[in-house]
């Protein structure tokens, strides 16, 4: 019996490090999916340029991330992604590849933008 | 329409066909017209002409053709010098209508009038341009109309020539923009470069077409070619000029005093009470499509604008209402009251962009009524709307400002201020909204298009500059950002959504600028470059100043966001949309492209940081006369 939960503890606490590096992704794989699943075509290089969701700065948990590209708000938009298509492990390194990516500078510090601005009456 | 009757007499047949078999079967799919016109030539001249060159003509020419072809065999000497011949009556017809440019790729059909256009006409008005394809031709006499106002002349070379040009004559006919073109007919060494009926390829969508059956009525039908084009709605026209005319003696001909139509407007009744609508309403909005043919036109839209204190949507397929006006864009609320110009508009700031709240009442002026459309579906479908005027929108606003300001009281003046003020302030903030959207992937590389747009404007703000490529791939960066107070300053985009416009049509803007000391800017997609690139080395030789920015997402980028949801949405191979969609493996070097056609060229530019200097150097050199390419690797999409 012992040995039993000691096998279920183990057993568990594998899955939960499996679970957890899965979550985390790996950023570099998730770079190659972005390019390869043709990510950028609707959310830019810099994932924050084009007709798709600005996706830089990340701010999803990685849950949310999966939840939204299984069933997106606009389907007619952007489309489901399935398993089949993109696996959860896949999806969370496309994930913690977003979050590497360095937000834009806002455009109040942008003294070129603020020029234009400033040219609006 | 032009439709050949031929009359082939028993006599001619039995002469064409005594030729030899090969000979005869060449004649057999000769017009009828060009054979009895070549006989007159024949009999005034005492030689046949031969000519003709091969350009993937389904019947084989024959050794004498190819000697011809290659050079090494002269034009058979005609016994005597023919003086005054038709093509020289041709030229001062084409000279009567003012056309300043006249852009071909040489073929044998119009040698006669090539050879007039330079000897006799001197090459001035109009000044030949050299084009290394027929749909360069064309897509430049396009973006040219559309700076200019008035239409530059495309000569094409019989069959091929046509179906070469077909794409740019559809586009131009989309945009409703004049073009004039002259066909040569006749080149009979190679049949498969004549036609019994050469327009019939694109006469669904040119204005009009017609072949003179003789010399003595080639002026009347290329004044009337020229009135139909200048005519809202405005489109291109084909004249088919005859070879055996353009050679044949021509003396004492005349041309006809051109005298232009007047140009049709609203009636009076529906404007009075398209007026009282527009007084009525209580949130009134214009949207203008290609309403401002004319810088008039624009400063029209303006005057009624600010007399209803009405928002005007006004970026449609050209600039028709300055984009900084406190009035330009969508403004507050929801519209009870539609005016639509000559179209919808774009898409604008701020507000509503139609369809929210309760349907509008809507009015339509619009020309397109008035462009019958065979088969193909160009200007979609009919203007919907409580009252649909056909008419040309710009003549029209003269009487409906008169007729609005008439009817304003006192009462509803002090209410169209007060609503003034709510649209410049929504209208302001959506401004600066869509400017500090700009700073979305600022420093990112490859480079956005909206940090092109802003790095590029201080340095063009203070000149006269024009915008003259489609906006719409670059996510309107250029309109967003920059003050397009001028009709000049943006011209609109393909008219039929045709690739391969952009390049073209866009050294066509910047000729037409040239005269004017403006800075021409084209933001130039790489697929587009891609069909006639030899436009860059008409730039060249010609010396057309224009600074060319290569928005260079290495791919067909809208097919690549296409397919790519196919494969989502069908749940297979997420990975393989790149196939057939993406310019990789190798990616194409357009610095070096341009560079061989003789172009000062720059890139690739993928860091933000190198953009300023090379633009700086690339306006610098612009400003100097010269024709510039910076090779910019981008966001895909703005």
């Amino acid at each position: 019996m012992k040995l039993s939960i000691r096998i279920l503890i183990l057993m568990a606490a594998l899955t939960l490090g499996a679970l957890s590096a899965s979550a985390q992704g790996d950023a570099k794989a998730g770079a190659d999916h972005w390019m390869k699943y043709t990510c950028y075509g609707c959310h830019g290089f810099s994932g924050q340029n084009g007709p798709g969701m600005r996706l830089v700065p990340m701010k999803m948990t990685v849950e949310n991330f999966t939840k939204m590209v299984r069933n997106p708000s606009a389907p007619n938009r952007m489309p489901p992604y399935s398993e089949k298509n993109l696996t959860d492990a896949q999806v969370a390194n496309i994930w913690a590849y977003l979050k590497t990516l360095p937000d834009a500078p806002p455009a109040k510090d942008i003294p070129l933008l603020q020029q234009i601005i400033g040219e609006q009456k | 329409m032009a439709k050949l009757k031929g009359n082939l007499g028993r006599r001619g047949f039995l002469k064409s066909a005594a030729g030899g078999a090969a000979a005869g079967a060449a004649a057999l799919a000769v017009p009828p017209q060009a054979i009895l016109a070549q006989q007159e030539v024949a009999q005034q001249q005492g030689a046949p002409q031969q000519g003709g060159r091969n350009r993937g003509g389904a019947t084989q020419p024959d050794a004498a053709v190819l000697a011809r072809e290659d050079g090494t065999a002269r034009p058979t000497a005609t016994s005597r010098v023919v003086e005054r011949p038709g093509s020289d009556h041709m030229v001062d017809v084409i000279k009567s209508l003012g056309i300043e440019y006249c852009a071909f790729n040489p073929g044998s059909s119009f040698e006669g009038l090539h050879e007039s256009l330079i000897n006799y006409g001197e090459n001035k008005m109009p000044e030949v341009l050299t084009c290394l394809h027929e749909e360069s031709s064309v897509a430049m006499a396009h973006g040219y109309a559309k700076i200019e106002g008035k239409p530059m002349l495309a000569l094409l070379h019989g069959t091929i020539g046509v179906q070469h040009a077909a794409m740019a004559i559809y586009n131009a006919y989309g945009d409703r923009v004049p073009i004039v073109m002259i066909a040569g007919v006749g080149d009979t060494a190679v049949p498969a470069h004549t036609a019994v009926d050469l327009a019939v390829t694109v006469r669904d969508y040119v204005k009009w077409d017609h072949q003179p059956a003789t010399i003595n009525t080639f002026a009347q039908t290329l004044q009337r070619a020229y009135k139909l084009a200048m005519t809202p709605p405005m489109a291109p026209v084909l004249v088919v000029a005859d070879a055996a005319h353009q050679q044949m003696r021509a003396p004492n001909l005349n041309v006809p005093k051109l005298v232009m139509p007047a140009v049709p407007s609203a009636d009076l009744g529906s404007v009075r009470e398209i007026a009282k609508m527009l007084v009525a309403a209580e949130n009134p909005r214009i949207n203008a499509g290609r309403a401002a043919r004319t810088q008039k036109g624009m400063d029209l839209l303006v005057e009624l604008a600010e007399a209803l204190q009405a928002p005007v949507n006004g970026v449609g397929e050209r600039i028709n209402f300055p984009s900084r006006h406190p009035l330009a864009g969508n403004g507050a609320g929801n519209p009870d009251f539609v005016l639509n110009l000559e179209g919808g508009g774009g898409g604008g700031f701020g507000g509503a962009a139609g369809g929210g709240g309760a349907r509008p009442k809507t009015v339509s002026i619009t020309s397109a009524e008035l462009l019958a459309t065979h088969n193909f579906n160009v200007n979609g479908n009919a203007p919907q709307g409580d009252l649909v005027i056909a008419a040309d929108a710009e003549a029209s606003l003269p009487a409906l400002i008169e007729e609005t300001k008439k009817q304003i009281t006192p009462d509803r003046k002090r209410a169209f201020e007060e609503r003034g003020k709510k649209h410049a302030e929504a209208n302001l903030k959506a401004r600066r909204q869509a400017i500090e959207a700009a700073s979305y992937g600022w420093d990112a590389s490859p480079i956005s298009l909206a940090r092109i747009a802003a790095e590029l404007w201080p340095l063009i703000e203070h000149e006269d500059w024009s915008f003259v490529s489609p906006q719409g791939f670059v996510g309107n960066w250029p309109n967003r950002l920059w003050n397009m107070d001028k009709t000049y300053r943006y011209i609109g985009g393909q008219g039929a959504g045709g690739m391969g416009y952009g390049a073209p049509a866009s050294v066509g803007a910047a000729l037409a600028n040239r005269k004017y000391g403006r800075i021409s800017v084209n933001i130039q997609t790489d697929g587009d470059m891609n069909y006639a690139p030899g436009v860059l080395w008409t730039a060249v030789h010609h010396k057309i100043p224009l600074l060319s920015i290569m928005h260079n997402n290495r791919g067909y980028h809208q097919e690549v966001m296409f397919v790519q949801q196919q494969c989502a949405l069908r749940n297979r191979g997420a990975d393989r949309a790149h196939i057939g969609t993406r310019l990789i493996e190798p990616n194409i070097d357009y610095a070096k492209m341009a560079s061989a056609y003789g172009m000062y060229s720059e890139g690739p530019i993928a860091d933000p940081k190198d953009l300023l200097p090379a633009l700086k150097r690339g306006v610098e050199r612009v400003k100097k006369g010269e024709p510039v390419m910076l090779d910019v690797i981008t966001q895909p999409r703005g």
